[in-house]
Protein backbone atom coordinates (compact mmCIF):
# COMPACT_ATOMS: atom_id res chain seq x y z
CA UNK A 1 0.00 0.00 0.00
CA UNK A 2 1.01 3.58 -0.29
CA UNK A 3 3.67 4.56 2.16
CA UNK A 4 3.23 8.26 2.10
CA UNK A 5 6.04 10.70 2.70
CA UNK A 6 3.57 13.07 4.28
CA UNK A 7 3.74 13.01 8.04
CA UNK A 8 0.16 14.08 8.41
CA UNK A 9 -1.90 11.09 7.45
CA UNK A 10 -5.66 11.34 7.23
CA UNK A 11 -7.07 8.96 9.78
CA UNK A 12 -8.59 5.78 8.43
CA UNK A 13 -6.74 6.11 5.15
CA UNK A 14 -5.21 2.63 5.45
CA UNK A 15 -7.17 0.30 3.19
CA UNK A 16 -9.97 2.75 2.49
CA UNK A 17 -10.53 3.77 -1.11
CA UNK A 18 -9.90 7.55 -0.94
CA UNK A 19 -13.06 8.70 -2.78
CA UNK A 20 -15.17 6.73 -0.28
CA UNK A 21 -13.20 7.79 2.80
CA UNK A 22 -15.87 9.61 4.75
CA UNK A 23 -13.41 11.31 7.12
CA UNK A 24 -12.36 13.64 4.31
CA UNK A 25 -15.91 14.57 3.31
CA UNK A 26 -16.39 17.45 5.72
CA UNK A 27 -13.26 19.29 4.62
CA UNK A 28 -14.04 18.77 0.95
CA UNK A 29 -17.62 19.94 1.36
CA UNK A 30 -16.64 23.08 3.25
CA UNK A 31 -14.12 24.06 0.61
CA UNK A 32 -16.41 23.13 -2.24
CA UNK A 33 -19.10 25.36 -0.74
CA UNK A 34 -16.68 28.26 -0.24
CA UNK A 35 -15.03 28.06 -3.65
CA UNK A 36 -18.26 27.40 -5.53
CA UNK A 37 -20.08 30.29 -3.90
CA UNK A 38 -17.13 32.63 -4.43
CA UNK A 39 -16.93 31.58 -8.06
CA UNK A 40 -20.69 31.97 -8.46
CA UNK A 41 -20.62 35.48 -7.06
CA UNK A 42 -17.61 36.43 -9.19
CA UNK A 43 -19.29 35.09 -12.31
CA UNK A 44 -22.76 36.47 -11.62
CA UNK A 45 -21.65 39.92 -10.44
CA UNK A 46 -18.46 40.61 -12.35
CA UNK A 47 -17.44 38.37 -15.22
CA UNK A 48 -20.72 37.52 -16.95
CA UNK A 49 -22.24 41.03 -16.97
CA UNK A 50 -18.95 42.29 -18.37
CA UNK A 51 -18.71 39.74 -21.17
CA UNK A 52 -22.45 40.00 -21.85
CA UNK A 53 -22.08 43.76 -22.09
CA UNK A 54 -19.23 43.46 -24.56
CA UNK A 55 -21.17 41.07 -26.76
CA UNK A 56 -24.30 43.17 -26.55
CA UNK A 57 -22.53 46.41 -27.41
CA UNK A 58 -20.87 44.69 -30.36
CA UNK A 59 -24.22 43.42 -31.60
CA UNK A 60 -25.69 46.88 -31.17
CA UNK A 61 -22.79 48.38 -33.06
CA UNK A 62 -23.21 45.87 -35.87
CA UNK A 63 -26.96 46.50 -36.02
CA UNK A 64 -26.33 50.27 -36.08
CA UNK A 65 -23.78 49.92 -38.84
CA UNK A 66 -26.14 47.77 -40.89
CA UNK A 67 -28.94 50.32 -40.39
CA UNK A 68 -26.61 53.13 -41.44
CA UNK A 69 -25.52 51.19 -44.49
CA UNK A 70 -29.20 50.64 -45.34
CA UNK A 71 -29.90 54.37 -45.03
CA UNK A 72 -26.94 55.20 -47.24
CA UNK A 73 -28.09 52.65 -49.78
CA UNK A 74 -31.56 54.19 -49.81
CA UNK A 75 -29.96 57.58 -50.35
CA UNK A 76 -27.86 56.38 -53.25
CA UNK A 77 -30.91 54.62 -54.71
CA UNK A 78 -32.84 57.88 -54.52
CA UNK A 79 -29.95 59.73 -56.17
CA UNK A 80 -29.82 57.13 -58.90
CA UNK A 81 -33.58 57.38 -59.45
CA UNK A 82 -33.33 61.20 -59.64
CA UNK A 83 -30.49 60.96 -62.12
CA UNK A 84 -32.42 58.52 -64.26
CA UNK A 85 -35.50 60.73 -64.14
CA UNK A 86 -33.44 63.75 -65.19
CA UNK A 87 -31.95 61.72 -68.01
CA UNK A 88 -35.38 60.60 -69.19
CA UNK A 89 -36.70 64.17 -68.97
CA UNK A 90 -33.77 65.46 -71.01
CA UNK A 91 -34.31 62.75 -73.56
CA UNK A 92 -38.01 63.57 -73.81
CA UNK A 93 -37.19 67.27 -74.12
CA UNK A 94 -34.69 66.59 -76.86
CA UNK A 95 -37.24 64.46 -78.64
CA UNK A 96 -39.86 67.22 -78.39
CA UNK A 97 -37.47 69.87 -79.69
CA UNK A 98 -36.46 67.61 -82.56
CA UNK A 99 -40.09 66.92 -83.44
CA UNK A 100 -40.98 70.58 -83.27
CA UNK A 101 -38.06 71.59 -85.44
CA UNK A 102 -38.85 68.88 -87.96
CA UNK A 103 -42.50 69.92 -88.14
CA UNK A 104 -41.62 73.59 -88.50
CA UNK A 105 -39.13 72.91 -91.21
CA UNK A 106 -41.54 70.65 -93.03
CA UNK A 107 -44.22 73.35 -92.88
CA UNK A 108 -41.76 75.97 -94.14
CA UNK A 109 -40.65 73.74 -96.97
CA UNK A 110 -44.26 73.05 -97.84
CA UNK A 111 -45.07 76.76 -97.92
CA UNK A 112 -42.03 77.53 -100.00
CA UNK A 113 -42.89 74.73 -102.39
CA UNK A 114 -46.43 76.03 -102.68
CA UNK A 115 -45.41 79.61 -103.50
CA UNK A 116 -42.89 78.27 -106.01
CA UNK A 117 -45.54 76.06 -107.57
CA UNK A 118 -48.01 78.96 -107.73
CA UNK A 119 -45.42 81.13 -109.41
CA UNK A 120 -44.63 78.40 -111.87
CA UNK A 121 -48.30 77.81 -112.60
CA UNK A 122 -48.81 81.49 -113.19
CA UNK A 123 -45.83 81.61 -115.50
CA UNK A 124 -47.09 78.51 -117.26
CA UNK A 125 -50.51 80.04 -117.79
CA UNK A 126 -48.94 83.24 -119.08
CA UNK A 127 -46.74 81.31 -121.43
CA UNK A 128 -49.70 79.34 -122.68
CA UNK A 129 -51.56 82.58 -123.22
CA UNK A 130 -48.61 84.00 -125.12
CA UNK A 131 -48.41 80.83 -127.19
CA UNK A 132 -52.11 81.02 -128.01
CA UNK A 133 -51.82 84.71 -128.96
CA UNK A 134 -48.75 84.03 -131.04
CA UNK A 135 -50.50 81.11 -132.68
CA UNK A 136 -53.53 83.24 -133.42
CA UNK A 137 -51.35 85.95 -134.84
CA UNK A 138 -49.45 83.42 -136.87
CA UNK A 139 -52.70 81.94 -138.12
CA UNK A 140 -53.90 85.40 -139.10
CA UNK A 141 -50.60 85.97 -140.89
CA UNK A 142 -50.97 82.59 -142.60
CA UNK A 143 -54.41 83.59 -143.82
CA UNK A 144 -53.10 86.91 -145.22
CA UNK A 145 -50.14 85.17 -146.86
CA UNK A 146 -52.45 82.47 -148.26
CA UNK A 147 -54.83 85.10 -149.61
CA UNK A 148 -51.94 87.07 -151.21
CA UNK A 149 -50.51 83.86 -152.64
CA UNK A 150 -53.91 82.78 -153.98
CA UNK A 151 -54.46 86.23 -155.49
CA UNK A 152 -51.07 86.13 -157.21
CA UNK A 153 -51.53 82.55 -158.47
CA UNK A 154 -55.00 83.26 -159.81
CA UNK A 155 -53.74 86.50 -161.40
CA UNK A 156 -51.01 84.59 -163.14
CA UNK A 157 -53.37 81.91 -164.31
CA UNK A 158 -56.16 84.01 -165.61
CA UNK A 159 -54.33 87.25 -166.07
CA UNK A 160 -56.63 89.21 -163.94
CA UNK A 161 -56.74 89.80 -160.22
CA UNK A 162 -59.68 88.21 -158.52
CA UNK A 163 -61.85 90.07 -156.15
CA UNK A 164 -60.59 90.29 -152.58
CA UNK A 165 -63.78 88.95 -151.09
CA UNK A 166 -63.79 85.89 -153.37
CA UNK A 167 -60.19 85.12 -152.49
CA UNK A 168 -60.91 85.57 -148.83
CA UNK A 169 -63.89 83.23 -149.00
CA UNK A 170 -61.95 80.64 -150.94
CA UNK A 171 -59.01 80.76 -148.50
CA UNK A 172 -61.41 80.53 -145.57
CA UNK A 173 -63.00 77.52 -147.23
CA UNK A 174 -59.61 75.90 -147.82
CA UNK A 175 -58.37 76.59 -144.30
CA UNK A 176 -61.53 75.18 -142.78
CA UNK A 177 -61.16 71.83 -144.54
CA UNK B 1 4.81 3.88 -4.06
CA UNK B 2 4.42 5.96 -7.16
CA UNK B 3 2.96 3.06 -9.13
CA UNK B 4 -0.07 2.68 -6.90
CA UNK B 5 -2.94 3.84 -9.17
CA UNK B 6 -5.11 4.77 -6.19
CA UNK B 7 -2.54 7.00 -4.53
CA UNK B 8 -3.39 9.95 -6.81
CA UNK B 9 -6.84 10.21 -5.24
CA UNK B 10 -5.48 10.58 -1.71
CA UNK B 11 -6.77 13.59 0.20
CA UNK B 12 -3.91 15.22 2.04
CA UNK B 13 -4.45 17.73 4.82
CA UNK B 14 -2.17 20.68 4.17
CA UNK B 15 -3.11 22.60 7.32
CA UNK B 16 -6.05 22.50 9.72
CA UNK B 17 -8.52 25.36 9.66
CA UNK B 18 -10.88 24.69 12.50
CA UNK B 19 -13.57 22.43 13.83
CA UNK B 20 -17.27 22.09 13.20
CA UNK B 21 -18.58 20.14 16.15
CA UNK B 22 -16.18 17.24 16.49
CA UNK B 23 -15.23 17.21 12.83
CA UNK B 24 -11.91 18.73 11.96
CA UNK B 25 -11.89 20.95 8.88
CA UNK B 26 -8.60 21.20 7.04
CA UNK B 27 -7.29 22.91 3.97
CA UNK B 28 -6.58 19.89 1.76
CA UNK B 29 -4.93 19.35 -1.59
CA UNK B 30 -8.46 19.08 -3.02
CA UNK B 31 -9.29 22.50 -1.53
CA UNK B 32 -6.12 23.93 -3.05
CA UNK B 33 -7.15 22.77 -6.50
CA UNK B 34 -10.65 24.14 -6.05
CA UNK B 35 -9.22 27.52 -5.07
CA UNK B 36 -6.84 27.29 -8.03
CA UNK B 37 -9.80 26.62 -10.34
CA UNK B 38 -11.62 29.68 -9.03
CA UNK B 39 -8.50 31.80 -9.53
CA UNK B 40 -7.87 30.46 -13.04
CA UNK B 41 -11.47 30.95 -14.18
CA UNK B 42 -11.69 34.43 -12.67
CA UNK B 43 -8.42 35.58 -14.19
CA UNK B 44 -9.30 34.07 -17.55
CA UNK B 45 -12.74 35.67 -17.73
CA UNK B 46 -12.19 38.96 -15.93
CA UNK B 47 -8.84 39.63 -17.58
CA UNK B 48 -10.29 38.52 -20.90
CA UNK B 49 -13.14 40.98 -20.60
CA UNK B 50 -11.10 43.84 -19.17
CA UNK B 51 -10.10 45.43 -22.47
CA UNK B 52 -13.70 45.49 -23.76
CA UNK B 53 -12.38 45.45 -27.29
CA UNK B 54 -14.81 45.62 -30.17
CA UNK B 55 -12.59 43.24 -32.09
CA UNK B 56 -11.60 40.72 -29.42
CA UNK B 57 -8.11 39.47 -28.77
CA UNK B 58 -7.32 35.82 -28.10
CA UNK B 59 -8.28 35.63 -24.43
CA UNK B 60 -11.33 37.84 -24.85
CA UNK B 61 -12.42 35.76 -27.82
CA UNK B 62 -12.09 32.57 -25.76
CA UNK B 63 -14.02 34.15 -22.87
CA UNK B 64 -16.79 35.28 -25.23
CA UNK B 65 -16.84 31.85 -26.84
CA UNK B 66 -17.32 30.18 -23.45
CA UNK B 67 -20.08 32.65 -22.60
CA UNK B 68 -21.90 32.11 -25.89
CA UNK B 69 -21.43 28.36 -25.70
CA UNK B 70 -23.07 28.06 -22.28
CA UNK B 71 -25.73 30.64 -23.16
CA UNK B 72 -26.66 28.75 -26.33
CA UNK B 73 -26.75 25.45 -24.45
CA UNK B 74 -29.24 26.89 -21.98
CA UNK B 75 -31.33 28.62 -24.64
CA UNK B 76 -31.60 25.50 -26.76
CA UNK B 77 -32.57 23.19 -23.87
CA UNK B 78 -34.45 25.38 -21.40
CA UNK B 79 -35.51 28.34 -23.53
CA UNK B 80 -34.93 32.01 -22.76
CA UNK B 81 -36.54 31.57 -19.34
CA UNK B 82 -33.65 29.28 -18.50
CA UNK B 83 -31.29 32.27 -18.72
CA UNK B 84 -32.26 32.98 -15.08
CA UNK B 85 -29.94 30.13 -14.22
CA UNK B 86 -27.19 31.23 -16.57
CA UNK B 87 -24.69 32.16 -13.81
CA UNK B 88 -25.40 28.87 -12.02
CA UNK B 89 -24.93 26.69 -15.11
CA UNK B 90 -21.95 28.75 -16.20
CA UNK B 91 -20.29 28.34 -12.81
CA UNK B 92 -20.95 24.60 -12.82
CA UNK B 93 -19.60 24.16 -16.34
CA UNK B 94 -16.45 26.23 -15.94
CA UNK B 95 -15.72 24.84 -12.47
CA UNK B 96 -16.01 21.20 -13.55
CA UNK B 97 -14.21 21.82 -16.84
CA UNK B 98 -11.31 23.56 -15.11
CA UNK B 99 -10.78 21.00 -12.37
CA UNK B 100 -11.07 18.21 -14.96
CA UNK B 101 -8.49 19.82 -17.23
CA UNK B 102 -6.11 20.80 -14.43
CA UNK B 103 -6.34 17.23 -13.14
CA UNK B 104 -4.93 15.95 -16.44
CA UNK B 105 -1.59 17.63 -15.77
CA UNK B 106 0.71 14.93 -14.32
CA UNK B 107 1.21 15.01 -10.54
CA UNK B 108 -1.92 17.05 -10.01
CA UNK B 109 -5.08 16.13 -8.13
CA UNK B 110 -8.49 15.87 -9.77
CA UNK B 111 -11.25 17.27 -7.59
CA UNK B 112 -14.03 15.53 -9.53
CA UNK B 113 -12.67 12.05 -8.80
CA UNK B 114 -14.35 12.31 -5.41
CA UNK B 115 -17.98 11.25 -5.26
CA UNK B 116 -18.72 13.68 -2.44
CA UNK B 117 -17.90 16.61 -4.72
CA UNK B 118 -19.90 15.44 -7.73
CA UNK B 119 -22.79 14.34 -5.51
CA UNK B 120 -22.93 17.75 -3.87
CA UNK B 121 -22.95 19.50 -7.22
CA UNK B 122 -25.66 17.15 -8.52
CA UNK B 123 -27.70 17.60 -5.33
CA UNK B 124 -27.45 21.37 -5.63
CA UNK B 125 -28.94 21.06 -9.12
CA UNK B 126 -31.62 18.66 -7.84
CA UNK B 127 -32.59 20.97 -4.98
CA UNK B 128 -32.62 23.99 -7.28
CA UNK B 129 -35.01 22.15 -9.58
CA UNK B 130 -37.25 21.13 -6.66
CA UNK B 131 -37.32 24.53 -4.97
CA UNK B 132 -37.73 26.55 -8.16
CA UNK B 133 -40.24 24.06 -9.57
CA UNK B 134 -42.52 24.30 -6.54
CA UNK B 135 -41.99 28.03 -6.10
CA UNK B 136 -42.91 28.80 -9.70
CA UNK B 137 -45.53 26.15 -10.48
CA UNK B 138 -46.88 25.24 -7.04
CA UNK B 139 -48.60 21.88 -7.12
CA UNK B 140 -48.63 21.95 -10.93
CA UNK B 141 -45.04 20.82 -10.61
CA UNK B 142 -46.43 17.31 -10.07
CA UNK B 143 -47.62 17.39 -13.69
CA UNK B 144 -44.05 16.45 -14.41
CA UNK B 145 -44.83 12.93 -13.23
CA UNK B 146 -48.10 12.61 -15.15
CA UNK B 147 -47.49 12.45 -18.90
CA UNK B 148 -50.46 13.43 -21.04
CA UNK B 149 -52.34 10.96 -23.22
CA UNK B 150 -51.70 7.89 -21.07
CA UNK B 151 -54.58 5.45 -20.44
CA UNK B 152 -55.83 5.61 -16.86
CA UNK B 153 -55.23 1.93 -16.08
CA UNK B 154 -51.45 2.15 -16.60
CA UNK B 155 -51.15 5.66 -15.15
CA UNK B 156 -50.11 4.51 -11.64
CA UNK B 157 -47.27 2.49 -13.11
CA UNK B 158 -46.12 5.38 -15.31
CA UNK B 159 -46.25 7.83 -12.40
CA UNK B 160 -44.26 5.42 -10.26
CA UNK B 161 -41.60 5.10 -12.96
CA UNK B 162 -41.48 8.87 -13.52
CA UNK B 163 -41.03 9.54 -9.79
CA UNK B 164 -38.35 6.89 -9.54
CA UNK B 165 -36.46 8.28 -12.54
CA UNK B 166 -36.76 11.78 -11.11
CA UNK B 167 -35.36 10.68 -7.76
CA UNK B 168 -32.50 8.77 -9.35
CA UNK B 169 -31.41 11.81 -11.33
CA UNK B 170 -28.88 13.14 -8.79
CA UNK B 171 -27.35 9.67 -8.54
CA UNK B 172 -26.79 9.21 -12.27
CA UNK B 173 -25.87 12.86 -12.62
CA UNK B 174 -23.09 12.61 -10.04
CA UNK B 175 -21.88 9.07 -10.66
CA UNK B 176 -21.48 9.71 -14.40
CA UNK B 177 -18.94 12.48 -13.81
CA UNK B 178 -17.26 10.78 -10.88
CA UNK B 179 -16.87 7.38 -12.55
CA UNK B 180 -15.63 8.82 -15.82
CA UNK B 181 -12.93 10.88 -14.19
CA UNK B 182 -11.93 8.14 -11.72
CA UNK B 183 -11.71 5.40 -14.35
CA UNK B 184 -9.82 7.61 -16.76
CA UNK B 185 -7.21 8.55 -14.20
CA UNK B 186 -6.79 4.97 -13.00
CA UNK B 187 -6.31 3.75 -16.59
CA UNK B 188 -3.77 6.48 -17.29
CA UNK B 189 -1.89 5.65 -14.11
CA UNK B 190 -1.86 1.89 -14.77
CA UNK B 191 -0.47 2.30 -18.28
CA UNK B 192 2.01 4.90 -17.06
CA UNK B 193 3.24 2.48 -14.41
CA UNK B 194 3.86 -0.13 -17.15
CA UNK B 195 6.33 2.29 -18.67
CA UNK B 196 8.40 2.52 -15.50
CA UNK B 197 8.15 -1.22 -14.86
CA UNK B 198 9.28 -2.13 -18.39
CA UNK B 199 11.86 0.65 -18.40
CA UNK B 200 13.59 -0.96 -15.47
CA UNK B 201 13.89 -4.31 -17.29
CA UNK B 202 16.90 -3.74 -19.54
CA UNK B 203 17.18 -2.78 -23.20
CA UNK B 204 14.21 -4.86 -24.40
CA UNK B 205 12.11 -3.39 -21.67
CA UNK B 206 12.90 0.12 -22.82
CA UNK B 207 11.93 -0.78 -26.40
CA UNK B 208 8.78 -2.47 -25.12
CA UNK B 209 7.93 0.53 -22.96
CA UNK B 210 7.25 2.62 -26.05
CA UNK B 211 3.97 0.76 -26.51
CA UNK B 212 2.41 1.83 -23.18
CA UNK B 213 3.94 5.25 -23.72
CA UNK B 214 2.10 5.62 -27.02
CA UNK B 215 -1.03 4.36 -25.30
CA UNK B 216 -0.68 6.91 -22.51
CA UNK B 217 -0.33 9.68 -25.10
CA UNK B 218 -3.47 8.47 -26.88
CA UNK B 219 -5.31 8.05 -23.60
CA UNK B 220 -4.36 11.56 -22.53
CA UNK B 221 -5.92 12.89 -25.71
CA UNK B 222 -9.02 10.83 -25.02
CA UNK B 223 -9.14 12.01 -21.41
CA UNK B 224 -8.90 15.59 -22.62
CA UNK B 225 -12.04 14.95 -24.64
CA UNK B 226 -13.70 13.18 -21.71
CA UNK B 227 -12.82 16.07 -19.38
CA UNK B 228 -14.58 18.53 -21.69
CA UNK B 229 -17.42 16.19 -22.56
CA UNK B 230 -18.26 15.33 -18.97
CA UNK B 231 -18.33 19.00 -18.00
CA UNK B 232 -20.60 19.64 -20.99
CA UNK B 233 -22.83 16.65 -20.19
CA UNK B 234 -23.13 17.80 -16.59
CA UNK B 235 -24.09 21.29 -17.76
CA UNK B 236 -26.59 20.15 -20.41
CA UNK B 237 -28.25 17.69 -18.00
CA UNK B 238 -28.52 20.55 -15.52
CA UNK B 239 -30.26 22.59 -18.24
CA UNK B 240 -32.64 19.73 -19.05
CA UNK B 241 -33.53 19.26 -15.38
CA UNK B 242 -34.01 23.01 -14.96
CA UNK B 243 -36.26 22.97 -18.01
CA UNK B 244 -38.49 20.51 -16.14
CA UNK B 245 -38.72 23.01 -13.29
CA UNK B 246 -39.58 25.85 -15.68
CA UNK B 247 -42.00 23.91 -17.92
CA UNK B 248 -43.26 20.93 -15.92
CA UNK B 249 -45.88 19.92 -18.50
CA UNK B 250 -44.54 17.10 -20.66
Amino acid sequence: MATNSHTEQPSGHKGAFPPFDSTTFASQLVWLAITFIVLYVLMAKVALPKIGGIIESRQKRIADDIAEAGALKAQSDAALAAYEKALADARAGAQAIANETRDKQAAEAEARRKTLEDGLNAKLAEAEKTIAATKQAAMANVRGIAADATKAIVERLIGKAPADTAVDAAVGEALKS
Amino acid sequence: MATDPIHQFQIVNLFPVGKIGHTEIAFTNSAAYMVAAVVIISIFLIAGASRRALVPGRIQSAAELTYEFVANTIRSTAGTEGMKFFPFVFTLFTFILTVNLVGLIPYTFTVTTHIVITATLALSVFLTVLVYGFWKNGLHFFNLFVPKGIPVYILPLIVFIEVLSFLSRPISHSVRLFANMLAGHITLKVFASFITLLGGAGIFGIVGATLPLALVVALTALELLVAFLQAYVFAILTCIYLNDAIHPGH
